[in-house]
This record gives structure tokens, C-alpha cells and sequence, in this order.
């Protein structure tokens, strides 16, 4: 919500709209407040209070059966200093960003080919109904369905040994770092494709024809015209990718057969055990942290501004 | 739920009058309170899913006169209820361990011995902390004795020692001994021991709950077993205790020993059935399970004994009037046997079996209690064949089991360390 934007357009509507605006009587800062309110109101009630109740909970005292307001810095102290702790986010960073390159190039390659590939939009509509009807199921299920299909006896495994392609089944594809892979890539290669999508629509064909006709190469084209104009796409669905990786505990315990923890999934054990003010110090600092991440991957793109292009 | 408490007055100056036809009518059995004020009560009980049986609840409504619902929940998300929405729950099946946490905290209110029919038919190891034989239970972990007996009837205060009084913080229902789950048909060698948990021979099929509490014991029990280390006490291990153990079990995690480790009861059951996991820390129910699937699997007696636990029945603090006497009518009804068959079929114990016997076939009371060979196909509480005629259950007689336990579940006094060292664990 920019502040610098919204007396701009209310001010060039003024002319316009004054005769209405005298019959209905409302004064102009109560239309502003009617337009911010109800997105306001939803973020201070679903994000603001709560975010600031675990903030101030991080810093309470606890044991056993209770927790008591005081100001302690021990829950983050104890945090930061835990070799678990920095095991779990340098973790939870690799997978994220093994995940982020896998699903950027096969999201790329997938937008690209159903934008300037496909012809006929019955036939792009169709197969972007193919990647998205998938997802219309819970990702509980899409996750949980690897288990039949990567375990020790499962059907992957009993293919390879019907190929004679090896004898002993592939422990290391179930309840393992592999398989929690494979299944983030399945669940978030679409978040890449659509806002990518999204952004190579908007690119006029004519550019393309013209970088060709001015004798670039199909690299160069790609390198300074489609990929600089698709930069908005990339990083949104950057870091829609990164949020959901940092921020995920089902896939991880599930795939992982909690072999691998989350930073999530380390906060579900405090929870288990009652210790909310560890748990609250832990989710403040998972903030903070996703946070200056989407600030950083904001600064490569100002994606507000693009987006209203 | 607001319908029985919006209304409180009406139906307590009701009551006055009722006390007397509640008493006469205790001897002529259920429903003993008038039956026209109590079709409108609504009694919520709440558990974990192995005991919260909508089944059960529907026998109950049945029998009754008045509605009972279950709600079931698992671990935390319970206890959670209990601590900070226990008005929306009335009565409670409530752990041992979670006593721990609920006593003194203003969410249950103490129930009067002599309200309790069964009294003298529950099992000694939970009114006097020993077995028929005379032998006291084993102090390690949390016993019932810890948490059974109030000082009052807020029930805000256990006894000191342990000692019997007039009032206890909820009735004993279930309990019963855990061990580790093997698939009998792939160890391929006789299991008996904790330690063969950790045994080099089972790399890589080895699995335990991912629970810090309940999965330190299990390891304690396997470690103490292969003779490494003695605890003090494996339900309340000091410091250095939980140290050596995490140690051992980050060595062993690096060694590949354990294929998963799980968090729910279907992950457990899953496990087993798929071969994933030929041996594992696992709850009866699940053992149920994965045989009623027709798949071999054993709940495996250990030398070293079991690891035990026990649940009661509890009421919260904001129930009275005709919704408390409707609670104790509830309350006969549980220890009364429905509930105790139903539960015996999962492989636990009511915490009263002689009345569970009575809702058992003589079939099933043998092959469940008795440790006797099953005269016919053994169902499943759902109705499947869980074992052929002519098995033996594992493990023989309930004294057999309840009276070899090595330790109890705990919470321990330790436990901010412990949750720490677990996810050190569970991350490394």
C-alpha cells in the first residue's frame, strides 16, 4: 500500500467526480480509509497481532506448566547458540536452493514453451489446465503418494529390478534428502510457471522478431531481451518458491522420514513439548530471516512497479 | 455445549429435588438420574484416537439417556485443549504424564472415591501402586501414584507419598505395556532384547517415534540393555544421563541405523506394512493393524520388560450441577465394561477387566487376558480377523505384561534439555 501513490489518484479524480462526490457527502479522507480498510483490516488482525503476540511471548520465562510475562533474551540466546539451530537453517537453505534452480529452469523452460511455442491458445489453455488441475488436490496427497511409489518395495524400485537395472532395491530414493527433492520440485515447479508465464505474455512478439531481424542470436535474444523483460516473473515466483521451502514442515518430516528437520519442524517439537516462548523465539527469527531474504530478491526487481505495467 | 451451560439455573433448581431420586435410584442401574431433565445434556469427551472411539460414545448415548460426543486429538494438540479451551471440553481421557502438566493448573476438579462403583475392581498397580502379589511397581518414570490421589475435591494437590485419599484427579481406564513391533517373518532371527533395536544387523530398518519424551526411554531401554550405560532413572534421566544417551543415539543415527522416525500412529502402521521397517518402537493398536492386513507382525515381548503407561477418565472444573451427576453416571458406565472390550481388542488393558471380560466372548477374554490359544479367529475392534485360531497373543497373561514394567512413560524434570538435545538429534 503506497502512500505516495494513492493522493495522486484520488487528487486527478477530484474534477470528475466532485459533483457525486457533493450528493454522497464523503469526505475525502473517508474514502481513503474505506479503500485501505478491509485489506487493513485483515492484515492487522491476521499478521499484525499475531505476529506481534509470538514476538512478545519470545521474550516470556517458562517451565512446565506456564508461561510468565518477563523480558529474557535466554530463548534466543539459547536459540543462536544451539549447533542445531545453524544445521537447520544452513539445511533448510540448501534444499531451498537446489529447489529454487531445479524449479526455475524446468518453470522457465515450461512458461517459455507454452508462451511462444504453442500457437493455438485452445491449445496453451489445455496445457496449462494439465500443470494446474494437479493442484486442485491437497498437497498432502501429492506428497504422501511418493511414499508408495519411492519405498524400499515400491514401484519405482520394482520397475528398475524388473529392467534387471539393478538387484538390491534403492534405499536412498525414500526417507532421504532425494526424496524430499523430488517432491518440493513436484509441488512448487507451478509457482514458478505461472508468474513466469505471466511475464512472457507481456512481451510483444515484435521485440523478439526484431532482435532477430537485427541479428541476434536465439541466445542473445534470450539473454538481453526475454529474460530482462520476464525479471519481474522470476523473482516473484522466486520467492514464492524460497517462502515455501523455508517455511515448510510436511514435506520434510514426511519425505525425509525425519531423517532431515526443518526449521518449521524443529518449532513443532517445542510446541509438542509446551514450550511456547523457544518456539516463539524460534518463529520470530524464521521472520526476520525470510524477511531479508524477499528484501534482498526485492532490490533485483522493483516488483510493484512492474507489476502495474 | 452453551445449551447446558446457558441454562444452569433452571435445571439446578431442578436438581435439588433430584438428589433424592438419583440416590433411591442407584441400585435399579443406568440411567439412575430422571431421565427427562438429562436428554438434553451433552457431555464432550475428549482423547487421543486410540481411546476417544465415536463407537463408544454411541453405546453410550444409547444407554444413557443423554448425548455423549468424542473429540479426538493426538499429543500436544490434546494437552493443548486441556490448558487452554477446557471449557469446551467436559470430561477427558487424560495421561499419566499429562497429569503433569494439568494438576494444579485449574483445568480438572477432583472426583470423590465413593462416587466411583468400580473402586474396588480397578488394578492394584493403579489404587495402591502394587500387583496382587504384593510386589510395588517400579519408580521410574511417571507412576500412577504420582498423580492419582488429591488432597481435596478441587484436586488441585496430589497426596504426599502417594498416599490413598478420598478424592483422585480422575479415574484409572486404560493402561497397558509397550515394546518394541517386529516383523517376525523379516528379522530373520529371535528377537528379545531392547537392544536389538540398535543391533548393526537391522541397519537401515530400524525406526522410532519421533517424540522426545517417549523415544528417549525406548533408546535409554536399549542402551541400559546392551550394558553401556545405568540409569538412575530412565523416566528422569539427569542431564549427563540424557547427554550420554543423545550421544549414543546421534552415533547411531550417523551409523544409518534408522530408516524414519515417525510421528503418527498410520506413519507406524505404514512402516511395518510396507517392509520399510522390520523393527520398531510401536503402540498395540498399530500391531493390530498391520496383522489385520494379514501381515505378520509381533509385539515383541523383551526381557528387560515394558515400557508402561496409563490413562484416566477426568472431569473439568466447569462441570457441575445435572451435568456432573450425568458425568458420574458416564463414568460408572466407562469402567463398566462397553468401553474396556472395545479397547481390549486393540491390545490394551481396561484399567478395570473384569468388567471388560463380561462384553468379551469367553474366546476372546482367553486369547486377550489369559495368554490361552485363541479358540476361534480373533476380530479387530473393526470387525477384521487380526488372528487365526489356535495363536497365542504375544507377550501371555495381563499380569504377565503389566507386571514386568521397567519403567513408565515420564515427563522429565529435565525436559527444556531434553526437547533441546532431541532436536540436536533429530537435525543432525
Amino acid at each position: 500500500m503506497s502512500t505516495s501513490t494513492l493522493p495522486v489518484s484520488l487528487r486527478s479524480g477530484t474534477v470528475a467526480a466532485s459533483g457525486r462526490r457533493r450528493s454522497t457527502r464523503l469526505p475525502l479522507w473517508l474514502v481513503s480509509w474505506l479503500q485501505v480498510g478491509p485489506l487493513a483490516l485483515i492484515l492487522i488482525v491476521l499478521f499484525a497481532l499475531p505476529t506481534i503476540l509470538f514476538l512478545v511471548v519470545s521474550f516470556y520465562d517458562y517451565d512446565r506448566v506456564g508461561i510468565y510475562p518477563a523480558f529474557l533474551l535466554d530463548n534466543y540466546r539459547e536459540l543462536l547458540t544451539t549447533p542445531a539451530t545453524w544445521r537447520v537453517y544452513v539445511s533448510s537453505l540448501r534444499f531451498a536452493f537446489i529447489v529454487w534452480a531445479i524449479t526455475l529452469f524446468l518453470g522457465f523452460n515450461i512458461a517459455y514453451f507454452l508462451i511462444f511455442h504453442i500457437r493455438s491458445g485452445i491449445t496453451r489453455t489445455v496445457l496449462f489446465l494439465l500443470c494446474a488441475i494437479p493442484f486442485w488436490t491437497s498437497g498432502i496427497i501429492r506428497t504422501i503418494a511418493w511414499i508408495p511409489f519411492l519405498g524400499r518395495n515400491g514401484a519405482f524400485n520394482q520397475i528398475l529390478m524388473g529392467l534387471g537395472l539393478t538387484s538390491h532395491p534403492l534405499t536412498f530414493l525414500l526417507f532421504s534428502d532425494f526424496a524430499v527433492i523430488v517432491t518440493y520440485v513436484h509441488l512448487f515447479t507451478l509457482l514458478m510457471v505461472g508468474p513466469i508465464a505471466n511475464s512472457l505474455s507481456k512481451i510483444d512478439p515484435a521485440l523478439l522478431e526484431a532482435a532477430v531481424d537485427a541479428g541476434a542470436s536465439r541466445w542473445r535474444t534470450m539473454v538481453d531481451v526475454v529474460i530482462p523483460l520476464s525479471k519481474t516473473g522470476i523473482v516473484l515466483g522466486s520467492i514464492l518458491v524460497f517462502t515455501q521451502v523455508m517455511g515448510d514442515y510436511f514435506v520434510v518430516r514426511q519425505m525425509s522420514g525425519g531423517q532431515s528437520a526443518s526449521i518449521v519442524s524443529m518449532l513443532s517439537t517445542q510446541i509438542q513439548a509446551m514450550e511456547y516462548p523457544p518456539a516463539a523465539a524460534n518463529a520470530v527469527v524464521l521472520v526476520i530471516f525470510v524477511a531479508i531474504l524477499v528484501a534482498g530478491m526485492m532490490r533485483i526487481v522493483d516488483v510493484r512497479k512492474e507489476l502495474v505495467k | 455445549m452453551t445449551s447446558a451451560t446457558t441454562k444452569p439455573v433452571s435445571r439446578r433448581a431442578v436438581l435439588g429435588g433430584l438428589g433424592a431420586v438419583a440416590g433411591s435410584g442407584a441400585v435399579t442401574g443406568f440411567p439412575t438420574i430422571w431421565a427427562q431433565n438429562i436428554k438434553d445434556v451433552v457431555l464432550h469427551h475428549a482423547g487421543p484416537p486410540v481411546t476417544a472411539i465415536p463407537a463408544i460414545a454411541e453405546q453410550a448415548t444409547k444407554d444413557l439417556g443423554f448425548t455423549v460426543q468424542m473429540q479426538a486429538s493426538e499429543n500436544a494438540d490434546l494437552l493443548n485443549r486441556f490448558l487452554s479451551q477446557s471449557s469446551a471440553i467436559d470430561c477427558a481421557d487424560i495421561a499419566l504424564t499429562n497429569q503433569r502438566y494439568l494438576i494444579g493448573r485449574n483445568v480438572l476438579q477432583g472426583i470423590p472415591v465413593g462416587k466411583f462403583k468400580y473402586w474396588d475392581q480397578t488394578l492394584s498397580l493403579f489404587t495402591k501402586g502394587e500387583y496382587p502379589d504384593g510386589r510395588k511397581i517400579i519408580q521410574q518414570g511417571i507412576t500412577p501414584s504420582m498423580v492419582l490421589y488429591a488432597t481435596d475435591a478441587t484436586g488441585q494437590k496430589v497426596t504426599k507419598g502417594g498416599a490413598a485419599s478420598d478424592f483422585v484427579t480422575g479415574i484409572p481406564t486404560v493402561t497397558n505395556g509397550d515394546t518394541l513391533g517386529i516383523r517376525p517373518d523379516l528379522v530373520g532371527r529371535k528377537v528379545d532384547s531392547w537392544a536389538d533395536v540398535l543391533s548393526p544387523e537391522f541397519k537401515g530398518r530400524a525406526a522410532i517415534q519421533d517424540n522426545p519424551t517417549i523415544g528417549i526411554i525406548d533408546i535409554a531401554m536399549a542402551i541400559e540393555a546392551r550394558g553401556d550405560l545405568k540409569y538412575g532413572d530412565k523416566g528422569n534421566m539427569t542431564k549427563a544421563e540424557i547427554d550420554k544417551t543423545v550421544d549414543a543415539m546421534l552415533e547411531t543415527k550417523r551409523s544409518g541405523q534408522f530408516r524414519s522416525f515417525w510421528t503418527s500412529f498410520d506413519q507406524s502402521v505404514n512402516l511395518m506394512a510396507s517392509g520399510e521397517v522390520v523393527i520398531q518402537s510401536m503402540w498395540s493398536p498399530a500391531v493390530a493393524a498391520v496383522r489385520s492386513r494379514g501381515i505378520p507382525c509381533t509385539f515383541q515381548p523383551l526381557k528387560e520388560g515394558y515400557r508402561g503407561w496409563g490413562y484416566t477418565l477426568g472431569v473439568m472444573k466447569h462441570v457441575d450441577g445435572l451435568k456432573l451427576d450425568c458425568f458420574y453416571e458416564y463414568m460408572n458406565w466407562y469402567c463398566a465394561g462397553f468401553p474396556g472390550s472395545f479397547i481390549a481388542r486393540e491390545g490394551y488393558y481396561s484399567a478395570q477387566p473384569d468388567t471388560a471380560r463380561k462384553y468379551l466372548t469367553p474366546a476372546e477374554a482367553a486369547y486377550w487376558f489369559d495368554g490361552k490359544p485363541a479358540a476361534t479367529d480373533i476380530l479387530s475392534p473393526f470387525g477384521k480377523v487380526m488372528e487365526k485360531a489356535g495363536n497365542v497373543r504375544d507377550g501371555g497373561t495381563l499380569w504377565q505384561r503389566l507386571g514386568n514394567i521397567a519403567v513408565w512413560n515420564s515427563v522429565m524434570d529435565e525436559d527444556r534439555y531434553l526437547t533441546r538435545r532431541w532436536n540436536e538429534f533429530i537435525t543432525s
